[in-house]
């Protein structure tokens, strides 16, 4: 039982890493038509994102591989029920990885073009995408009893799972846009400041709507009516959000970023605990659900998961938390002169 | 078609896919590694300039290889759920370690390399590759320990209708694992070395920049020796301990079909699996195939014709693909061996070098056709002797399934096609001078 619920929660903080981390790249490649100006810009946002965002891109395969690991039916009946979905994240994945790498190595303006294109594409997609698989998961998703899905792609995009889509990619463009606001400077600093500025009620009226909508759409509140003490969470998540918009003013853009950081974070665990014990809930029967509970590894195998993690994960954090340091400075225009920058 | 052969035809192309990458970031970070730590070590400019022009191919294929990772981690769960359903309590757990212990590592670190060359001395940056190079071949263990318990499932009992983990140690020291992982890595530093030495060649038989690629040659050419040599030798114990494991594939292997003791090995056979015998078979060396698999020539070896006909891989592919993976990998062996005898004159021997060039593709056809004898001869069994390929898809639409496979063909094509361009153009163009 402790096993089971310690790895329910264990699968809600990776995810929430990998949100958390991976958020602000996708924030940036949606930006960079907007805000990336000249061709300079365009360099000085990736080279931003450059030396982290691969790493950050991992936590998603660890969330995946942990929910493989650890509760394999869910792995198995929630990635074969997204199918589509998920290649379609898949697909804008490769994309951007490739493309990161691919648009500096010819000198021509309509191969930039054209990758640049597919970084705006590949990360745009997996933020909304992500938020509507989501928002689906929250309101439960048609499967029997042998977890075969009984819908489609466009099952996914009802109301409920657009709000999510958009809740995520604002919540996403924030996080970008605040990232810009340190890493950067001169005109882009300023642009990547207003954007924040601006997107800022766009996102406070996407999450309340997004509560609010939650109450009719899903079961979510149960767990919190159960225990009013999780309310909490709620209120960081809401406080964060807030102080995303006080640090703004202050010009304090780092304690921005890092209040955008755990507003994301308080986002998904809002999600997660009122899921709990589900982990992908059947919108036919309750009883199909696939739980923390019937959805499981074996003990054997949780134990050693939890070894894995409990020695690995603060490893990770250390030396993602070292080359995050060392590349903490602004990215400058002399930067781009740099012969391996992107 | 149905959905299972839909989900065959595109994980066997995706994983082909990604497999014409890995073999060379598993080899040439150790490569790069190396020069660089000759670098730090002599403060010769040479080999700072050599890190850099091979560690730019490196990265080209690098993102390739990442990108086209994600998509088999993916796919376990999208297109084989009954799989995963059925064996994620043991093979789930070693793909997750494999992403915790080794792709956060390389992953973090890639970054710090390619951007880290003013921010790091230049013994932390060398260190760096050093700590890829493990990272890479450490993901390797990880994914080819999943892989050979797929081959030869140990530690587990059925239960509760799946199959659970009871022993971990049995399933990560499993002597199949263990030779399974020395084959696939020295296959993949005798790619690396070839590829080094091939575009070496390519600027050698110009006469350009002869000092900094005769290092380069020389360097890559006692990598791909020592594991040309060593494949061979744990490439044979391999097959000695398939022969008891999976006899079912070690006789498509040989297309081997009666059981017979001093059974015979055929320089050349073609199989004719209708008919169960073998239309064209030359040069029998008798009592050899069992030497091979059992070390006696006397002993006896299982033939086809005694393996249910439903439980039989296909076995033109099969004995195809394994007999010219072991012609190919003679060819490797005696070219590595006469690069060491020419390492001081390799100016001199325009034909040797000409053969080098066009040698880059064999080792590459060489480790694809390894993956198929272990995939293809491992059929019909998704996991060996314990569920079958057939009952291990997702119950999802075969239109779905075909849309994301031509989706696959369409932009791993253009991906291919980009990525041979940008690394062939900077190959053309040469090291920056000095
Ligand atoms: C023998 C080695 C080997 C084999 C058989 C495979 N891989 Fe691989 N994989 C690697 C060796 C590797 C590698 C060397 O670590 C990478 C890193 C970059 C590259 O080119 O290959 C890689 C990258 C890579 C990535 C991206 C990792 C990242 O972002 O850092 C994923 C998710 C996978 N692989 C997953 C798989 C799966 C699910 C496989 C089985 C079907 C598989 N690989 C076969
Ligand atoms: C990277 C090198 C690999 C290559 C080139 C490769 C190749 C193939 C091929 C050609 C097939 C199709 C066989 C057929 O349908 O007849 C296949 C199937 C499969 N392989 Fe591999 N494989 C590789 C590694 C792995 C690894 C490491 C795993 C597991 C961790 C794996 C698991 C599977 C599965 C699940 C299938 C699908 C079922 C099947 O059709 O057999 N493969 N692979
Ligand atoms: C350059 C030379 C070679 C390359 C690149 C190569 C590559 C590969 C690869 C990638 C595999 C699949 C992974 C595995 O199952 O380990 C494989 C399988 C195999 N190779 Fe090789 N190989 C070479 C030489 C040899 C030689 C010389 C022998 C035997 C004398 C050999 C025997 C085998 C056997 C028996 C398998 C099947 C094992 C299985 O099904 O798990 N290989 N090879």
């Amino acid at each position: 039982m402790t096993l089971q619920i310690t790895w329910f929660l264990l699968w809600g903080l990776l995810w929430a890493l990998f949100f958390m981390t991976d958020g602000f790249d996708f924030g940036v490649g949606t930006l960079l038509p907007f805000l990336g100006k000249t061709d300079d810009d365009k360099r000085m946002m990736i080279n931003t994102i450059g030396p982290t965002w691969n790493g950050n891109e991992v936590w998603l395969l660890t969330a995946g591989g942990v929910t493989f690991a650890a509760f394999p039916k869910v792995y198995a009946v929630m990635f074969s029920s997204l199918y589509s979905a998920l290649m379609l994240i898949l697909f804008a994945l490769i994309l951007r990885g490739v493309s990161f790498e691919f648009r500096g190595k010819v000198e021509s303006a309509s191969w930039r073009r054209f990758w640049d294109g597919c970084i705006f594409i590949g990360s745009a997609a997996p933020a909304v995408l992500f938020g509507v698989a989501f928002a689906n998961i929250f309101k439960g998703i048609p499967i029997d009893q042998n977890g075969v899905y009984h819908g489609n792609l466009l099952t996914l995009l009802n109301p409920y799972g657009l709000c999510g889509g958009i809740l995520f990619l604002f919540l996403f463009l924030q996080h970008g846009a605040l990232w810009l606001s340190f890493k950067t400077e001169k005109s882009l600093q300023q642009r990547a400041i207003q954007t924040a500025e601006r997107l800022w009620p766009i996102v406070l009226t996407a999450a309340v709507v997004f509560l609010v909508y939650s109450k009719f759409a899903t079961h979510l509140y149960d767990n919190y009516l159960n225990r009013p003490i999780l309310f909490l969470i709620i209120l960081v998540t809401v406080l964060a959000l807030l102080g995303v918009k006080f640090y703004l003013k202050k010009q304090c853009y780092v304690s921005a970023w890092i209040a955008s950081a755990i507003t994301i974070v308080g986002a998904t665990f809002y999600g997660v605990i009122g899921l709990f014990p589900c982990l992908f809930p059947s919108s036919i029967d309750p009883s199909f659900s696939l739980t923390a509970f019937n959805a499981s590894s074996s003990p054997l195998t949780l134990t050693i998961m939890l070894g894995v993690v409990i020695v690995f994960v603060p490893i990770i954090l250390a030396y993602q938390a070292w080359s995050y340091n060392l590349f903490k400075s602004k990215t400058t225009l002399e930067d781009l002169a740099y012969e391996d920058a992107y | 078609m149905d959905v299972v052969w839909l989900s065959r035809l595109q994980f066997a192309a995706a994983t082909m896919f990604h497999y014409l990458f890995v073999p060379l970031t598993l080899g040439l970070s150790i490569l790069l590694a190396w020069m660089e730590t000759r670098y730090v070590r002599t403060g010769d400019e040479t080999y700072l300039r050599m890190t850099k022009f091979w560690g730019k191919i490196f990265l080209i294929n690098f993102a390739l290889g990442i990108v086209t990772g994600i998509t088999l981690e993916f796919q376990f769960g999208t297109n084989w759920s009954r799989y995963s359903a059925y064996v994620g309590d043991v093979f789930g757990s070693l793909l997750a370690i494999e992403a915790t212990a080794a792709f956060f590592l390389e992953s973090t670190l890639i970054g710090v390399w390619v951007f880290g060359w003013k921010k790091l001395s230049a013994k932390a940056h060398a260190t760096v590759m050093w700590l890829i190079a493990f990272a890479s071949s450490l993901s390797a263990v990880w994914i080819i320990t999943a892989n050979a318990w797929m081959q030869h499932p140990v530690g587990y009992t059925i239960r509760d209708g799946r199959a659970e983990l009871v022993d971990f140690a049995a399933v990560i020291f499993s002597k199949f694992a263990i030779m399974e992982f020395f084959h696939t890595i020295s296959g993949a530093y005798i790619l690396s070395a070839f590829v080094v030495m091939g575009i070496s060649a390519y600027h050698l038989l110009k006469k350009q920049h002869v000092d900094f690629f005769t290092r380069s040659f020389n360097m890559a050419m006692v990598f791909g020796l020592v594991f040309s040599l060593f494949i061979i030798v744990e490439g044979d114990l391999h097959a000695v301990d398939l022969a008891v494991k999976q006899p079912a594939k070690l006789a498509a292997m040989e297309s081997h079909w009666e059981t017979s003791a001093r059974a015979p090995l055929y320089l050349f056979a073609i199989p004719d699996e209708k008919n169960e015998k073998n239309s064209i078979q030359i040069g029998a060396l008798p009592g050899l195939l069992s030497f091979l698999a059992f070390r006696d020539t006397n002993a006896v070896v299982k033939g086809l014709k005694d393996i249910p006909k439903d439980e039989r891989p296909p076995v033109l592919l099969t004995s195809f693909a394994f007999k010219a993976m072991v012609g190919l990998s003679m060819y490797l062996a005696l070219m590595s061996i006469l690069g060491w005898f020419k390492r001081n004159r390799l100016m001199e021997s325009p034909l040797y070098l000409k053969l080098m060039l066009f040698s880059i593709p064999i080792p590459y056809i060489a480790n694809e056709l390894g993956w198929m004898v272990a995939e293809v001869g491992r059929q019909p069994w998704i996991v060996y002797g314990l569920m079958k390929t057939s009952d291990a898809a997702s119950p999802v639409a075969g239109s779905q399934v075909l849309t994301s496979l031509v989706a696959f063909v369409l932009v791993y094509g253009l991906l291919g096609a980009v990525g041979f361009y940008l690394i062939s153009s900077h190959v053309k163009k040469g090291p920056a001078e000095s």
